[in-house]
């Protein structure tokens, strides 16, 4: 191994992770004109966007004309709890549709108004139709107009490619390593600055909508970097995963369903939404299920129902069901879009148009028609708001050089996202990461990273295969019982006792994970990439579980059996995890910057 | 629970073997999750391609039973699990290991095909008008998640290897969307007939036939496309009109 070469490659700007924030940094890097290098963990054009469905907030104001940033922003701050950063949900309003229109002239062919516009649809929490969209496939949509506009800019492409470290000069990011999935060859990236762009950590939860992906990758090579992460105790549940049968369990059922006049029923055939509705949010909900149907069909005059109320708010309304017997018979409640057919002649075939992909999707895995029956639906990981803590308007971290964007970025969803957010995210701080990497980029002298930093690092990358055989554990049986140890005591419903004992769990993980060996060479070896992810998702899986027992309170995902209220105090405060001089992870929490008045009387008029 | 055995090909572009594994089956399991399972149990390195896992992504293309298929989407129930399950790679493409092949050609295809050039915006805000009746043709082709089974099935890529000269169904798509995308101005006939080679294309609709996303390649994509490359090149009047003019 120590005449291994290490094929190394030199941008001014690295972006890791190719989708739509990755994508869209790396757009704009190379439109800024410097060079421009990809990582891809996946094929380009595979990453998680792929799978948004319901569409893109931006308050277009084509379908109502009274929507536009300033509600956008009312919207996303109520959402979020007011944990929001509020120059990031001010930001991300004001630039969401200039983002939106600029995918059109890239090529995106969104569903259409009547009169040739881009057509927005309903969706929980947002005041008016807000989201793009194309049918309920609205993701793939948006990452094949950025891969098939990004191959032209002049863009280097690393697909299947896994970043283990990022290397550092001093404090400054100058780099990163890591190997080719396809024959296991060490790579090292030198680069002036680098953007983050990896997306989540659902892997790190038994019951999941997030591919094997999703391991934490951007949050801790972040944490290892030195920087701060923020509010990583706020995981979202999205209220509608497939449950049934057990092997789909976890995979998205869209909002859109619901967005589109879809309901929730319990086993009573009852429409539980109504008995609990927040007050935030009481004075915006249907009293009716009359009043219901007409918001879900356009009608101005009405308010939305209870079905579209925020993910966290309805996620925990199921549980509650499923906990108290009025469950489905495998465990989940029944989500029912057949119904419209009643109210709407050709029910059958609006509901195929509608959403192609769920009755697809339920029709091959679950053998059911969706405009014949109800789905059996329950909560599944989806996204985490929490992440890499940056400049508002920059996207730079507490590290020089490092920048984040999209999911794996803090600040602006808060508690919880909004659905529709995240698309609209990935855009408008894609486009601000990369304007703002490669104007830093400029700035700086490139530097060769330390030999010894780089072959410590694939000694180490290496040292599975040495314990291969014999007794050593494989690194599956230790990603399952991290998965099942998160989902159980730090999943929808948290307490002290239970956080506790997940936390105390965590040294004994770090050390079977320490320990594990791998069959086979490095040719596209599965198990030695789950062995090299297990520590990030071990990182970000600790981070979660301390964060959590700090916030002692309810609020947006988080949500405490043993505090139920929210606490006015820790509603000014962000949790902040950073790694301590001993190598320890330290949690503090910290104030919210004040917020500007103006912003603070958006607010207030949108109440 | 019963059990069921899954013929895998193991190896690389230097040689392999089919493995049998037999392992547990349960309700609901896709081919994907046999897989997955084996892998976790009895296979740690055994090397399959996948994201999504639900039929969004494209990643798990391969053949089972000989029959090219996304294995996420393949549930176990519709297979007859008295005899071995053979799951082996896409034949189209150079073998990586095991199940997973290089696609990479795919990716530079694509990159030689002309991009979308739009007409100036319609209105002053610098957007565009279009009608939903004209933007479902192109929705259709759009639709598509680029699992490459269409290129693995077309016999002119498959049996005769023509990769250099033809592009195969995946492409005529992709090229179909923007030849028929509202907004765009480039003419991509004369690259079709020439560099992409539409003419191989006999129409045998195979690619139709195992398009997951069941996109109607061949009638709506690549027919159309043979006549526009006709209509352009080939037409008697319009090739008089040219040969005047020049």
């Amino acid at each position: 191994m120590d005449n291994e070469s290490y094929q190394s490659s030199e941008y001014d700007v690295l972006v890791i992770g190719a989708g739509g924030a990755g994508l869209r940094a790396a757009i704009e890097a190379s439109a800024a004109g410097v060079s421009v290098g990809l990582i891809c963990k996946s094929l380009l054009g595979k990453a998680h966007t792929v799978m948004a469905e319901g569409g893109m907030a931006a308050s277009l104001a084509n379908v109502d004309d009274r929507d536009d940033w300033t509600v956008h922003f009312a919207d996303t701050m109520r959402g979020g709890q007011y944990l929001n950063s509020w120059r990031m949900a001010e930001l991300h309003a004001r630039e969401a549709p200039a983002r939106a229109r600029e995918l059109e002239a890239w090529g995106a062919v969104f569903d259409r108004t009547k009169d040739g516009r881009i057509l927005q649809r309903n969706f929980g929490g947002h005041k008016y139709p807000r989201l793009a969209h194309v049918g309920d496939r609205t993701g793939l949509e948006m990452i094949r107009t950025l891969q098939d506009h990004g191959i032209h800019q002049g863009i280097d492409v690393r697909m299947e490619c896994t970043i283990v470290e990022l290397l550092k000069d001093g404090d400054r990011v100058v780099g990163a390593f890591g190997y080719d999935r396809e024959r296991g060859r060490f790579r090292v990236f030198r680069a002036r600055a680098v953007v983050l762009a990896t997306g989540g950590i659902g892997r790190a939860f038994k019951v999941t909508s997030n591919s094997w992906e999703y391991t934490g990758d951007g949050h801790a090579l972040a944490y290892r970097a030195g920087a701060d992460l923020m509010d990583m105790e706020f995981v979202q549940f999205h209220p509608t995963g497939m449950v049934w049968p057990p092997s789909v369990r976890g995979i998205l059922v869209t909002e859109g369903v619901r967005g589109e006049g879809g309901v929730l029923r319990n086993s009573d055939g009852k429409r539980f939404m109504f008995e609990d509705i927040p007050e935030l949010y009481r004075s915006s909900t249907a009293t009716d299920e009359e009043e219901g149907w007409r918001y879900t069909q356009g009608d101005k005059q009405s308010r939305r129902p209870p079905e579209l109320l925020t993910r966290d708010h309805v996620a925990r309304c199921i549980v509650r069901e499923v906990k108290e017997g009025r469950g489905s018979p495998h465990g989940g409640v029944f989500l029912d879009i057949a119904w419209i057919r009643k109210r709407l002649p050709n029910g059958a075939e609006h509901i195929r148009k509608k959403l192609p992909s769920m009755y697809h999707q339920f029709k091959q895995l679950a053998g059911i028609d969706i405009t014949e029956e109800p789905m059996e639906v329950g909560p599944t990981t989806h996204y985490v708001m929490g992440g890499v803590r940056v400049d508002p308007d920059s996207q730079m971290s507490t590290v020089p050089g490092l920048f984040a964007a999209g999911e794996c970025a803090a600040g602006l969803h808060g508690a919880n996202r909004l659905g529709g957010n995240s698309l609209s995210d990935l855009l408008v701080f894609g486009q601000r990461a990369g304007r703002y990497a490669a104007e830093y980029a400029r700035a700086q002298t490139p530097v060769e990273p330390a030999q010894d930093q780089v072959e410590a690092l694939a000694r180490e990358a290496l040292a599975p295969f040495e314990r291969a055989g014999g007794d050593a554990e494989g690194p599956y049986q230790v990603q399952f019982d991290l998965q099942d140890m998160m989902q159980s005591q730090v999943g929808i419903v948290r307490t002290q006792e239970e956080m506790r004992k997940a936390v105390d769990s965590f040294e004994g993980l770090h050390a079977r994970a320490g320990r594990v060996g791998v069959q086979g060479n490095r040719e596209y070896n599965a198990g030695w990439h789950t062995a090299l992810d297990l520590r990030n998702l071990l990182m970000v899986s600790e981070a979660v579980a301390r964060s959590a027992i700090l916030r002692k309170e309810s609020r947006g995902a988080h949500f405490r059996e043993d505090h139920l209220e929210k606490d006015p105090e820790l509603g000014r405060l962000n949790t902040v995890v950073r790694c301590g001089e001993d190598g320890r992870m330290q949690v503090a929490q910290e104030p919210i910057p004040e917020i500007r008045s103006d912003l603070q009387q958006i607010i207030e008029d949108n109440k | 629970m019963s059990s069921a055995t899954f013929r895998i090909w193991r190896g690389s572009s230097e040689g392999g073997e089919f493995q049998d594994y037999t392992t547990e089956v349960s309700e609901g399991m896709v081919v994907l999750d046999a897989v997955h399972q084996i892998q976790a149990e009895q296979a740690n390195d055994l090397a399959v391609r996948w994201n999504c896992k639900a039929g969004k992504c494209g990643s798990c293309s391969a053949e089972v039973n000989g029959s090219p298929k996304l294995m996420c989407m393949t549930r176990l129930n519709a297979l007859p699990l008295e005899r071995p399950v053979t799951v082996e790679p896409m034949q189209a493409f150079p073998l990586i290991r095991d199940l997973v092949t290089d696609v990479s050609w795919n990716y530079k295809v694509k990159e030689a095909i002309e991009p979308f050039a739009p007409r100036e915006p319609d209105a002053p805000d610098g957007t565009w008008r279009m009608e939903q009746y004209d933007v479902e043709r192109v929705q259709e082709f759009r639709k598509c998640i680029e699992c490459f089974l269409c290129q693995d099935v077309c016999h002119v890529l498959r049996d005769h290897r023509l990769h250099g000269e033809f592009i195969g169904p995946r492409f005529f798509v992709h090229a179909a969307a923007l030849e028929m995308h509202p907004l765009d101005t480039a003419d991509r006939t004369t690259e079709l007939a020439n560099d992409h080679g539409v003419g191989y294309c006999n129409i045998t609709k195979c690619c139709t036939k195992v398009c997951p996303e069941e996109i109607t390649i061949t009638d709506n994509a690549i027919i159309p496309l043979k006549e526009r490359v006709v209509d352009k090149m080939y037409d008697p009047v319009t090739k008089l009109f040219r040969m005047f003019r020049s």
